[in-house]
């Protein structure tokens, strides 16, 4: 084993996501501890160029016709032909979409504890965010080593940007006879509102309870000239399009003005709209974490609170 | 097609969560469980290729609560079969349960293992991620779409930012679905009922759970506010009026 800290990097589209230097920065200060040194895992074709800004010590880049774009079957041997070749102490992987495929794949394929939706770590505790972030949870390693699935924005990303770290290329593992193949992206279908150009949003949750509901916030945003926007559960019960999904798998808004009605605040939620300029919840519960994220809150009924508010303003 | 579906229970946020005495998880007592939402994703998902393609469909799930009651609104809903994992713990990590599952659908005969892309108390990683490892069989997990192509499947997987990936795969496969191509169907509580009398609910052994997770929880606890909301207080005449006074500036 050795004590070095392996982050494992993320890109999309050319362009390497904001995890890979958040992680790398968290990364740093735990190679602090260990005495080891913070490597950077690429993967890629013709890719390697991605790293040039990453603040590691050295860079491991697995150069692949296969590995040209995500695929969780061949980055998961390429990584753990790489994990289990060079035993790292600590894993840190996003716990993202492409870092699901991942983190607890590694786990199985090296003989390593995950912890996941990891919030913050040591060398020998992880603490995860669970049950929607209303619960912290700090767990203790058995062994020496360790994955944590990291949840997006827990730590800065300029910490993990820098330059001169050598990249050293390292072989494939066998990635012939692959079942699974990557066919292409497809970007979202234009159309509709774009929730990320608009100053006001009045977004809604759960706790709208069904959709003829919508109504009523919808009435609320047409008042204040903003648009509805919404959180994944409204999504994922075909009551709005995805165009209109705040968080970690719809998009990141930065509005001047945010009111969240019925919406807990699950961290996948609050990565996509923390930095609004002014957050107002409301939500019948007092302990939902939104609370802890916006500017102004508000407990109560929102079949109540909302049209009242539409007619005051 | 076969496609087997396993699905768990877990705390509904809806209800407060309190912690336990020994302060390293939930006091479940008053609890009140649901089945994961995107179990109920990948139910669907599975349900609709079954109407589309025919073959079956089969619901499995670790002992425990009232997971009769969940296999039997599986079974409402239109599963052929409903599977009760027997032998586990009360509170199996997510590495022990997929143990179990494996264990349990290594077995059986089957293309597609549907499951929830997550759960509120994933700990130690997805379940469906580790599951497919121990059948030694590919995966994909964030799916928000599910084609047959041939003998093979078009997946849809889900990035951020609306942009999705389109995958082939070959079948076995354990896909994490995330969201199902339509919302999951509603069954009306008459109709579990008389699921209850007309399905068999079968019974497997687990077998041994023996796998280690390697980690262990030191303290459970509520998270430290940041900063916090100013909170607004009164009738919810009196908060709007407040409200109302902050948006205009």
């Amino acid at each position: 084993m050795s004590n070095d800290i392996f982050v494992i990097a993320e890109h999309l589209k050319g362009k390497t996501d904001d995890i890979t230097y958040e992680m790398l920065g968290k990364a740093r200060a735990l190679a602090g501890s260990t005495g080891g040194s913070v490597v950077a895992v690429l993967l890629g074709s013709g890719a390697s160029g991605l790293a040039a800004d990453y603040a590691a010590d050295k860079v491991l880049y697995v150069d692949h016709a296969s590995l040209a774009e995500f695929n969780p079957e061949a980055y998961g041997k390429a990584l753990a032909e790489v994990i289990n070749s060079q035993s790292p102490q600590i894993v840190l992987v996003g716990n993202s979409s492409q870092g699901m495929d991942i983190g607890a794949a590694l786990s199985v394929d090296c003989n390593m504890p995950i912890v996941a939706y990891a919030s913050d770590m040591t060398t020998d505790t992880v603490t995860s965010q669970l049950y929607g972030g209303k619960m912290s949870v700090e767990s203790g390693i058995d062994g020496d080593r360790y994955i944590a699935s990291v949840l997006p924005g827990s730590f800065p990303a300029d910490a993990g940007k820098g330059s001169g770290a050598s990249v050293e290329e390292v072989a494939a593992a066998n990635l012939d006879g692959l079942n699974i193949t990557f066919k292409g992206l497809i970007e979202p279908q234009g159309g509709d509102v774009d929730i990320t150009a608009n100053d006001i949003l009045v977004s809604v949750g759960r706790g709208i309870q069904n959709e003829d509901n919508l109504e009523i916030v919808q009435e609320l945003a047409d008042k204040l000239g903003g648009v509805l926007s919404c959180s994944r559960p409204i999504v994922d019960s075909k009551w709005l399009p995805k165009t209109r999904q705040v968080g970690k798998s719809g998009l990141k808004v930065k509005p001047k003005v945010y009111i969240a009605v019925g919406i807990s605040g699950a961290p996948e939620h609050i990565e996509g709209m923390k930095d609004a300029e002014l957050i107002i919840a409301i939500n019948s519960d007092p302990k939902a974490p939104i609370f802890d994220y916006a500017h102004y809150g508000a407990v109560g009924d929102l079949f109540d609170i909302i049209p009242s508010l539409t007619e005051k303003l | 097609m076969n496609i087997i579906v396993p699905i768990k229970q877990v705390p509904d946020l809806v209800e407060e969560l309190e912690i336990d005495s020994s302060g390293t998880g939930l006091d479940r007592e008053w609890l009140k469980f649901k089945v994961n939402e995107f179990d109920d994703h990948a139910l669907e998902e599975a349900l609709l290729l079954k109407e589309e393609h025919g073959g079956t469909v089969t619901a499995i799930a670790l002992d425990g609560g009232d997971i009769d009651k969940a296999l039997f609104a599986a079974a409402a809903k239109g599963a052929d079969r409903v599977v009760k994992v027997t032998g586990g713990g009360d509170t199996p990590s997510n590495h022990e349960a997929a143990r179990m599952f494996a264990n349990a659908i290594g077995g059986m005969d089957y293309d597609i293992v549907c499951t929830g892309v997550q759960s509120v108390e994933d700990r130690d990683g997805q379940l469906g991620v580790i599951l497919a490892r121990y059948l030694n069989v590919p995966q994909i997990s964030v799916v928000t779409g599910v084609t047959v192509a041939g003998d093979k499947l078009t997946v849809i997987k889900e990035y951020g930012g609306g942009t999705v990936a389109e995958f082939e795969t070959s079948m076995p496969v354990v896909l994490g679905i995330q969201a199902a191509r339509e919302a999951p169907r509603y069954v009306p509580v008459a109709k579990v009922r008389r699921a209850m009398k007309s399905t068999e609910l079968e019974e497997v052994s687990g077998g041994s759970a023996d796998v280690n997770t390697g980690s262990h929880v030191n303290k459970m606890f509520k998270p430290e506010v940041a900063g916090g909301a100013e909170m607004i207080s009164g009738s919810d005449d009196d908060m709007a009026a407040r409200l109302a006074e902050i948006i205009k500036g």
